[in-house]
């Protein structure tokens, strides 16, 4: 009965936090990666003698590209960034960066391979501006649809409790829930993208999406039990009997979330490098999932209750 | 109560058993049928990846997925006649927006891919086309092209944005019009000498069926006019056609040299292409990357494994027990599903193994969570173990239903490693529902104590000691909850 008595305490904490998501959003823009906007990431490591960053630079230069950022990797590597590149261009570049001495375009690919000993390519990407734009787009839409198909699932798993609140009303609750769990993770991937140059790329998406899925799951538990609870009529109250569900949900609420924290907590300190920002973006959006669970979504029915009842009552 | 502890048996007996194929299918010596490794994508095994697309404008629609499956061909029969038979070549068309039809070639093992996309360049497009008749198009076409050359001139350059700017009329051949026979109608081509009109060497082209009754058509339409063959967008012949020609030969003699003859005849039996393609994307990822990426997986799947077993016995005692080895069996399932089918796994894939692990434990969080409630209603244990699974299961399938919908909106939406994500993590939904109520119930229900205190403390959980709340004894209602 705590969480739902001092509702308005916890509304107004999910709303200061939102809104403190959405103030580094709409300063600092969200930093997207390559997978969005298209560009060429590549990734070298030398062996023993590693040029500096300026020289890197200058080979970057010399072999007519224009970069738009260097920084180190590990211990002896680099990451570089720049606008797409053609196939011939690739080549010219590999060359030049691995300290070769300049050659024309022609050269053969056999000349590329491990010029200064050590040196080697880790990764190279380039992707093209269309290709960018359409997974932003299906991405866009990816969200939209899931939001979309989890008002109607609620809605109609719900459908049989349409007192005192109506079932598409825990859909509404539920969607509110979900942007808060989005938003939140966003912001702060759009503070660290300024500060940190943190970039949003394809995966980040992929873990928004998943927050959507697994928020709406804890959401569902809270909201069945008081499904269960309204149907065996423990109390005349629809506040009562909305704090007894919560109070009787949330230990259960909490585990559930937990063991997904720990899993995604070893993913984080000790999974691929490559799923490390993923992990950090699941995380944070999970714990807050849980909490827009239990302290957003079901009291916010309560205020959807009483105004409907306030509504009514002045008829 | 036997018949629980005899399929309880059983069920372990075979998850001992998944679990040791698991184990020996990576120690099998290489030619036995147990030796099952992985499949890596290219992001655990390093590898290169190259993005084409393929411009179908001059197409009718109806024929555009004809065209791109003869496009897989010829560039998979390429890509193969450089030694690298392990590639895979697949076409994709895009759904949203511009509609793209492309073409993804993966190449695992080879991070120099300049020699793969030279050969491919080198692909011959060879189309047909057949005079463009006099009239108020041809005319239209040659003052847009006049006018364009008049801007070129003034401007002393061809500028990039001259030309974006200038009539898309201009780029049309004003004497040639595309006829829709293409390279992919070829079935072979020979070198021939002597043959035809010229001293040099010529190549004989013969097209399957299909193509024959197409170049039937348009020699029977097109008789005493020219023909014209292109070769990659270039005219190199354009003989006069005499009469109908019904079998489906044809010559090609251009100004060859004898090596020029011999190269193009040999590409346009390796295959010729039927559309343009243009490189858009190259991913390249090192083998040290990629093994990095695969031990570290394999750690962080290992860890948060242990961490979630130590938790779940220490907070819910036997009953957590009980879902460890539900868990461990789960596990290894998975991974013999990603042995058998089998599954490329990314790193992606990886992280969703992980996720639904989480995920997995908590079907069986909900239950006990219940299990723990029904004690403290005053069930007995074996009542409790009962109820809870049977009160449980809604909830669980619910809000698993909803992963699942996610999870397939992802898979549609995503790159490789993201579908192997949403894929990992349908599949372990899916398997993780039958492991915590099948395998968790039968376990814990054989295992069934009597009803005394020591046992009622070890099956609850938490902070709950298992005492009862209520006095009375509630009737037992078995019931599943309609939704």
């Amino acid at each position: 009965m705590f969480i739902v008595k001092n509702k308005n305490i916890f509304l107004w904490i999910s709303a200061i936090l939102v809104v403190a998501s959405i103030i580094p959003i709409a300063l600092f823009g969200l930093n997207l990666g390559t997978d969005f906007k298209g560009g060429t990431i590549v990734e070298i490591a030398y062996g023993q003698d590693a040029p500096s960053k300026d020289e890197v630079m200058s080979r970057v230069v010399s072999a007519g590209v224009e970069s738009s950022s260097i920084q180190t990797a590990g211990t002896n590597g680099y990451l570089i960034k720049m606008k797409p590149i053609s196939e011939d261009q690739r080549v010219v570049l590999i060359s030049s960066l691995s300290g070769a001495t300049m050659a024309t375009s022609s050269a053969s690919s056999t000349a590329t391979s491990a010029q200064v000993a050590g040196f080697q390519v880790k990764r190279f990407s380039t992707i093209g501006p269309s290709v960018g734009a359409e997974l932003a787009e299906k991405g866009m839409i990816a969200l939209g649809g899931v939001a979309l198909l989890i008002i109607i699932f609620i809605a109609f798993a719900f459908r049989q409790v349409s007192r005192p609140v109506s079932s598409w009303k825990y859909g509404l609750m539920a969607v509110v829930a979900l942007i808060h769990d989005v938003t939140i993770p966003t912001g702060v991937f759009a503070y660290l993208g300024h500060f940190y140059g943190t970039e949003i790329d394809a995966l980040f998406l992929t873990a928004l999406l998943t927050i959507l899925a697994l928020s709406v799951s804890d959401t569902i538990v809270v909201f069945d039990r008081i499904r269960e609870n309204l149907r065996n009529k423990i109390s005349n109250s629809f506040e009562e009997t909305v704090g007894i569900s919560l109070d009787e949900t949330i230990t259960r609420s909490l585990i559930t979330s937990m063991t997904v924290i720990l899993v995604l907590l070893a993913l984080l300190f000790f999974g691929s490098p490559s799923t490390r920002d993923f992990a950090l973006v699941l995380a944070i959006g999970m714990f807050f999932g849980t909490y827009s669970s239990i302290f957003l979504a079901s009291p916010l029915l309560v205020t959807a209750y009483n105004r409907q009842e306030t509504k009514r009552l002045k008829k | 109560m036997t018949k629980i502890r005899v399929w309880a048996l059983l069920l372990l007996i075979i998850g001992l058993s998944i679990g040791y194929f698991d184990y020996y299918s990576e120690k099998a010596p290489v030619d036995s049928a147990f030796n099952k490794p992985f499949k890596l994508g290219l992001d655990l095994r390093g590898g290169s990846q190259l993005t084409y697309r393929a411009d179908v404008a001059k197409i009718k629609p109806d024929q555009v997925g004809e065209a791109m499956t003869s496009l897989r061909t010829v560039i998979e029969r390429r890509v193969n006649s450089l030694g690298l038979s392990e590639a895979s070549v697949q076409t994709e068309q895009t759904s949203i927006g511009l509609k793209e039809n492309r073409l993804i070639i993966e190449i695992p093992g080879v991070m120099d891919v300049n020699e793969a996309v030279k050969q491919i360049n080198k692909t011959p497009l060879l189309d047909f086309r057949t005079e463009r008749p006099d009239g108020p198009e041809k005319v239209a076409i040659v003052k847009a092209q006049e006018e364009l050359l008049a801007r070129i001139k003034t401007a002393g350059t061809s500028s990039p944005d001259l030309l974006a700017g200038a009539d898309p009329l201009a780029f049309e051949d004003a004497n040639f019009v595309p006829s829709g026979l293409t390279g992919q109608y070829l079935s072979r081509a020979i070198l021939e000498l002597g043959a035809g009109v010229s001293l040099g060497p010529t190549i004989g082209i013969e097209f399957n069926s299909e193509g024959a009754q197409k170049f039937g058509e348009i020699t029977k339409a097109n008789v005493n006019k020219k023909v014209g063959i292109f070769l990659d967008g270039e005219l190199i012949s354009a003989p006069v056609v005499r009469e109908e020609i019904k079998d489906g030969k044809a010559q090609i003699s251009g100004q060859f040299t004898m090596d020029e003859a011999k190269s193009l005849v040999r590409d346009l039996n390796l295959g010729a292409l039927p559309v343009p393609v243009q490189l858009i994307s190259t991913q390249t990822v090192g083998a040290t990357l990629g093994q990095e990426a695969f031990d570290k997986g394999v750690m962080a799947t290992l860890y948060g494994f242990l961490l979630i077993a130590a938790f779940m016995i220490i907070w819910y005692r036997l009953p957590g027990l009980v879902s460890v080895v539900s868990l461990s069996i789960y596990l290894s399932i998975m991974i013999a599903l990603f042995k058998l089918i089998p599954i490329t796994l990314t790193a992606g894939g990886i992280a969703g193994l992980i996720l639904s692990i989480g995920i997995a434990v908590d079907a069986n969080v909900l239950i006990f969570e219940r299990m723990k409630e029904e004690l403290k209603r005053g069930k007995t244990v074996h009542n409790a173990i009962e109820d809870g699974f049977a009160r449980a299961w809604t909830s669980i399938r619910d809000s698993n239903i909803s992963t699942i919908i996610s999870a397939s909106i992802l898979y549609w939406f995503g790159t490789a490693m993201i579908k192997g994500f949403a894929l990992n993590l349908i599949f372990g939904v899916t398997i993780s529902m039958f492991t915590a109520v099948v395998l968790s119930r039968t376990f814990l229900l054989s295992i069934s104590p009597a009803d005394i205190s020591l046992n009622r403390f070890l099956f609850s959980g938490g902070f709950s000691s298992g005492k009862k709340s209520v006095d009375n004894e509630q009737l037992t209602v078995n019931y599943k909850n309609k939704s």
